[in-house]
C-alpha cells in the first residue's frame, strides 16, 4: 500500500529523519511514536511532499510519490491532517468540508456553476457521521480545539482517501473527546476500509488502536512490531517507555 | 567604441548616483531586516530631510561650512520623526496582516508629501555646495567635482561604520539576532520594543541624510519622495531585502545599469533597472547577497 | 424575509443619473462605475485569494492603452476595442502572474509593483506607439449614434450616452465578477486565501489557481481601464504607474475587501470625497492619507465590514469581528 524506502532527511547537517523504512499492508492501523524531535512530524512532510528528502523513496501502490507536489500525492488517495490543527478558520463547517468535496472531485475548474449547491448531501452525510450536524454553520475557526480536530479530519476524509496519515489526532484533548475521536476512527477505517498511519504521545491510544507499532528515535526507526513485540522490546523500554 | 575618458566619466557618474541612494538605501534595508516591513514613507523621510536641510542653513544664514551642520542637524530631526512615527503609531500595526502595514506606510507617503508642499510650497529650493568642497579634480580626462568624490568615499565609509555596529557592538549582536529570529530575541531578555523604535529611527536618520547630501546636487521638488522609493526599492531588491553589503552592492549595480544603459538604448534606460528587478526577484527573490528567508 | 435585490436597485437607480440633466452627475456616476469595475477586480485577489498585488494598475494600463491604440491609432470601433483590452490586461496578467504566484507575500507584492514599473517605463518611452510621456489625448467616444433611435434617449450629450454605454457593460462585468466567486472555483479560492497549505493538500494545485485567478483580475482590469481611457478623453503613462496601484488598493480596503462590493463603495467613497473635498482645498492627498491612517487602525473592515458587523451587533447577534467574517462568499 505504501512502502517507505531508506527515507531520509537533514537539516543543515543535523539528520533529521534517517534512513527509514516500512511498509503499510492495507486495511492495516500502524501508530509512530517517539519523543518528541524523534522526527515524527518530518517523516509525514516527506511522505506527503511537504519537503524533500535528501535521500531515499516512498511508494504508493508501486508508485514512486518521491517529492511529488503535496496536492498530487493528495490526489492519489493520502489524505493528512496536520499536528497543528490546519482547517479554513474564516469558513463555516459546512463549507470547509463542502469545499474538500468540491476540490476532490475537481470542480474548482468551473467558474460558472453555484459551490453552495454542490454536495450537499455528502457534506451533511460526513458531518452527521462525524458529530459535527449541529455546528455546520458555525465558523470553523471560532470552534473549540477538540471541534477543530474533528474538522480537519472530516476534511481529510472528503477527498476519499484509501491512506490516512493522522499527525497526533488528539492532541489537546480531554480525556471524554479523546476517547470519542479514537471510536470514531475506529469505527470509519473499518467502514472505508482505510489504512491508517498515525503518531500519537498518548500511550492508552497506541496500544488501545493500533495493530503495529512503530518507534522513532533521533530519527531513526529503532523498531516495528505488534503492541506485545513493541512492549517486550528491550531497546524501546530502554531509551523510551523506560519512564513509565 | 567610444572614448576610454568617456566611460570613466559614465562611470564615475554612475557611481556618484550608487553612493548618494546607498545612504538612502541601506536605511530602508535595515528597517526591513528587523522589522520586515517594507517602508514605503522612507522616500517621504529622505525628502524631508532634503527639505529640512534647505530651511536650517536659511536660518543659519550663509556661512562656508554651514551645510555640514544643516546635513546632520536635518538627519537627526528625521530621525527623531521616524521615531516618533514608530512609537505612536507604526507599533500598533504589528500583529495586522502584511497589508496593513505597507498601506500604513503609503498613507505616510500622501500625508508628509502634503505637510512638505504646506510647509515649504510648491517651487524648486536649491542649497549650495560646502565651499571645502566647490571646487573639481580632473582624473582621466573627465572633470569630477570634489563634493561627488565625498560622496563616493563616503558610500564605503558609512557602510564599514555600520558593519562595525552591526557586527562590533552589543546594540548590533542583538540587532543581528532580531533579524534571524524575531521570537529568540525576547527569550534573550532584549527589550525588542525599544530595538525596533532604535532600528526605525537609524533608518530614519539615513533617509534623512540621504535627502540632505543630495540637496547641492539636486533641486527639492515636490515628487522626489516617490521618485527615489522606487529607485531604493530596485536596489534593496537587488541586493537583498534586509543586507547590508547587499545594498551595496545593488546600489553600484544600479547605478552602473543607469549610468551605461543610456548609452547603449537611451530611451530605455528606466526599463532596464526595473527589468533587472524582475529578473532578480524570479531568480533570486532573496537578492544577490541576501539570505532566504523562511517566512 | 425576502431579501431585497439591491444590486439591480443599484444599478437600476444608477441608470438614471443622466435624467437629472447635470453634466457633473453624470461625470461623477462614470467615474464612479468605472473605478468600482477596477476594485472589485482587484478584489478578486486580495478579498477572496489573498494576495497583495501591488501593481494593478499595470493591467488596467494595459486596457487603456490597448483600446485607445485600436481606437485612435487603428480607428476600430469600439466594440472591437473593449473585448480586445480584457483580453490584453488577462494575457499579460497570465504571463507577468507566472512568475509572480511563485513567490510569496512581500516578494509577490515586489514583483507585481515591478512588472507595473515595467509596464509604466514601456508606455513612458515608446512614443511611436503609446506617445510617450505625453500620452494619447483625445480617444475618441464610441459611435453612440444608434442610442438616439431610442426613445427617451435622442436628447442626450455624448457623456450621457457613454455613461450610459459604460452603466450598461461595468453590470454585465460586474455581475460575471459575482457569479465567479460565487463559483465552485471562487470557492478553491477563498480556501488558498484563508489556509495555502491545508489547500494544496486536499488536492489543490495553489499555484495554479492564484494564477488563474490573477488572469481573470487582469481581464476585468483591462475591460475598466479601456473605459477609463475614453471616459478621460485621454490614456497616460500615468495609469500604470505605482500610485495607482496604491490608490486602488485603498478604495478596496475603505470600502472593506470582505464583502464583495466593499471595494465598489470604497472607489464611490473616495472618489465623490475628491470631487468635493478638491473644490475646498488642494490638499487632497493629506486628508485621504489621514483618512486611510484612522481607517487602519479603527474600521480594519472597511465601510461595508464595519457596517454589516454593526448591523449583526445591534440584532443581538454573534459578536462581530472587524467584518472578517463577512468575507465569506
Amino acid at each position: 500500500m505504501l512502502d517507505v524506502r531508506d527515507l531520509k532527511k537533514s537539516f543543515a547537517g543535523f539528520l533529521a529523519v534517517a534512513d527509514v523504512t516500512f511498509s503499510l499492508l492495507p486495511r492495516s492501523v500502524t501508530a509512530i511514536i517517539g519523543p518528541n524531535g524523534a522526527g515524527k512530524s518530518t517523516l509525514f512532510n516527506l511522505i506527503t511532499g511537504h519537503i524533500p528528502p535528501s535521500g531515499g523513496q516512498v511508494f504508493h501502490k508501486g508508485t514512486d510519490i518521491t517529492a511529488a507536489a503535496p496536492h498530487r500525492i493528495c490526489r492519489r488517495g493520502i489524505g493528512r491532517s496536520f499536528q497543528h490543527t490546519n482547517i479554513f478558520p474564516g469558513l463555516t463547517v459546512f463549507e470547509c468540508i463542502q469545499a474538500a468535496f468540491i476540490a476532490h472531485h475537481g470542480r474548482g475548474r468551473n467558474i460558472w456553476g453555484r459551490a453552495e449547491r454542490l454536495y450537499r448531501a455528502e457534506t451533511d452525510a460526513l458531518l452527521g457521521r462525524l458529530g459535527l450536524a449541529d455546528k455546520a454553520d458555525a465558523v470553523a475557526g471560532a470552534l473549540s480545539h477538540g471541534n477543530q480536530k474533528q474538522i480537519e479530519l472530516g476534511i481529510a476524509l472528503a477527498s476519499d482517501p484509501d491512506i490516512l496519515l493522522l499527525d497526533e489526532p488528539t492532541a489537546g484533548m480531554s480525556a471524554v473527546e479523546t476517547r470519542e475521536t479514537i471510536g470514531l476512527l475506529r469505527s470509519i477505517t473499518e467502514e472505508r476500509g482505510l489504512t491508517l498511519l498515525f503518531t500519537e504521545h498518548d500511550m492508552e491510544v497506541v496500544f488501545g488502536i493500533a495493530e503495529r507499532i512503530g518507534v522513532l528515535h533521533q530519527g531513526r526507526l529503532i523498531a516495528l512490531g505488534t503492541p506485545d513485540q513493541i512492549r517486550a522490546d528491550p531497546e524501546v523500554r530502554r531509551i523510551y517507555l523506560g519512564g513509565h | 567604441m567610444p572614448e576610454p575618458s568617456f566611460i570613466f566619466g559614465q562611470f564615475v557618474g554612475g557611481l556618484t548616483a550608487s553612493m548618494f541612494l546607498f545612504v538612502t538605501a541601506v536605511g530602508l534595508s535595515l528597517i526591513f531586516g528587523v522589522l520586515r516591513v517594507l517602508n514605503f514613507a522612507h522616500g517621504s523621510l529622505y525628502m524631508l530631510g532634503a527639505y529640512l536641510a534647505w530651511q536650517i542653513m536659511n536660518w543659519l544664514g550663509p556661512g562656508p561650512e554651514h551645510f555640514w551642520l544643516a546635513a546632520l542637524g536635518s538627519a537627526v530631526v528625521v530621525a527623531g520623526i521616524g521615531a516618533a512615527i514608530e512609537r505612536l503609531l507604526f507599533r500598533h500595526l504589528y500583529g495586522r496582516e502584511e497589508l496593513y502595514q505597507l498601506l500604513f506606510t503609503y498613507a505616510l507617503v500622501l500625508v508628509l508629501a502634503d505637510v512638505c508642499k504646506i510647509v515649504w510650497g510648491t517651487q524648486q529650493l536649491s542649497v549650495s555646495r560646502p565651499l571645502s568642497l566647490s571646487g573639481g579634480t580632473t582624473i582621466f580626462g573627465t572633470l569630477v567635482p570634489h563634493y561627488n568624490l565625498f560622496i563616493i568615499v563616503l558610500g564605503p565609509a558609512l557602510a564599514l561604520a555600520l558593519w562595525l555596529l552591526l557586527h562590533r557592538s552589543p546594540a548590533g549582536r542583538i540587532i543581528r539576532a532580531a533579524v534571524l529570529d524575531r521570537e529568540m530575541l525576547g527569550a534573550l531578555g532584549a527589550n525588542v520594543g525599544w530595538i525596533y523604535t532604535g532600528m526605525f529611527a537609524l533608518g530614519a536618520f539615513l533617509a534623512g541624510l540621504g535627502g540632505a547630501l543630495v540637496t547641492p546636487v539636486k533641486t527639492i521638488v515636490p515628487g522626489m519622495d516617490v521618485e527615489v522609493i522606487v529607485e531604493v526599492f530596485i536596489i534593496v531588491v537587488i541586493g537583498g531585502l534586509g543586507s547590508m553589503w547587499g545594498t551595496f552592492l545593488g546600489a553600484v549595480v544600479f547605478g552602473q545599469v543607469l549610468a551605461f544603459g543610456i548609452l547603449l538604448m537611451p530611451r530605455f534606460s528606466i526599463f532596464s533597472v526595473f527589468a533587472l528587478m524582475a529578473i532578480i526577484l524570479i531568480v533570486r527573490p532573496w537578492g544577490l547577497l541576501g539570505r532566504r528567508l523562511t517566512r | 424575509m425576502k431579501r431585497i435585490p439591491w444590486t439591480l436597485v443599484v444599478f437600476a437607480v444608477a441608470f438614471f443619473v443622466p435624467w437629472l440633466g447635470s453634466r457633473f452627475y453624470t461625470f461623477i456616476a462614470t467615474d464612479v462605475a468605472i473605478l468600482a469595475l477596477f476594485a472589485l477586480s482587484l478584489n478578486l485577489l486580495l478579498g477572496y485569494t489573498g494576495l497583495v498585488s501591488f501593481g494593478h494598475a499595470a493591467y488596467f494600463g494595459i486596457g487603456a492603452y490597448t483600446s485607445a491604440i485600436m481606437m485612435k491609432t487603428l480607428g476600430l470601433p469600439f466594440w472591437l476595442a473593449w473585448p480586445a483590452a480584457g483580453l490584453a490586461g488577462g494575457l499579460f496578467a497570465l504571463v507577468f502572474g507566472f512568475f509572480c504566484v511563485r513567490l510569496t507575500k512581500i516578494y509577490f507584492a515586489m514583483l507585481t509593483l515591478a512588472f507595473a514599473q515595467i509596464v509604466w517605463a514601456v508606455c513612458f518611452k515608446w512614443n511611436d506607439v503609446t506617445g510617450g510621456e505625453q500620452g494619447m489625448p483625445n480617444v475618441p467616444y464610441p459611435s453612440l449614434g444608434w442610442m438616439a433611435a431610442i426613445p427617451g434617449l435622442d436628447g442626450f450629450r455624448v457623456g450621457d450616452r457613454f455613461y450610459l454605454l459604460t452603466l450598461t457593460l461595468v453590470a454585465i462585468a460586474v455581475a460575471a465578477l459575482r457569479r465567479i466567486v460565487a463559483s465552485p472555483f471562487g470557492r478553491i479560492l477563498t480556501l488558498i486565501r484563508e489556509n495555502p497549505e491545508r489547500a494544496e493538500f486536499i488536492g489543490i494545485d495553489v499555484r495554479r489557481y492564484q494564477l488563474a485567478a490573477f488572469s481573470i483580475a487582469g481581464i476585468f482590469a483591462g475591460l475598466a481601464g479601456s473605459l477609463f481611457g475614453i471616459f478621460n478623453r485621454g490614456v497616460f503613462p500615468d495609469f500604470a504607474y505605482w500610485t495607482k496601484s496604491a490608490e486602488v488598493l485603498i478604495m478596496t480596503i475603505l470600502g472593506g475587501m470582505g464583502h464583495f462590493w466593499g471595494p465598489a463603495v470604497g472607489a464611490a467613497a473616495l472618489t465623490i470625497l475628491n470631487l468635493q473635498i478638491t473644490a475646498y482645498t488642494e490638499y487632497w492627498p493629506l486628508i485621504l492619507g489621514s483618512i486611510l491612517i484612522l481607517l487602519l487602525f479603527a474600521f480594519p473592515g472597511g465601510l461595508v465590514g464595519t457596517t454589516v458587523d454593526l448591523a449583526r451587533r445591534l440584532r443581538g447577534g454573534t459578536r462581530g469581528n472587524g467584518g472578517r467574517d463577512a468575507r465569506r462568499p
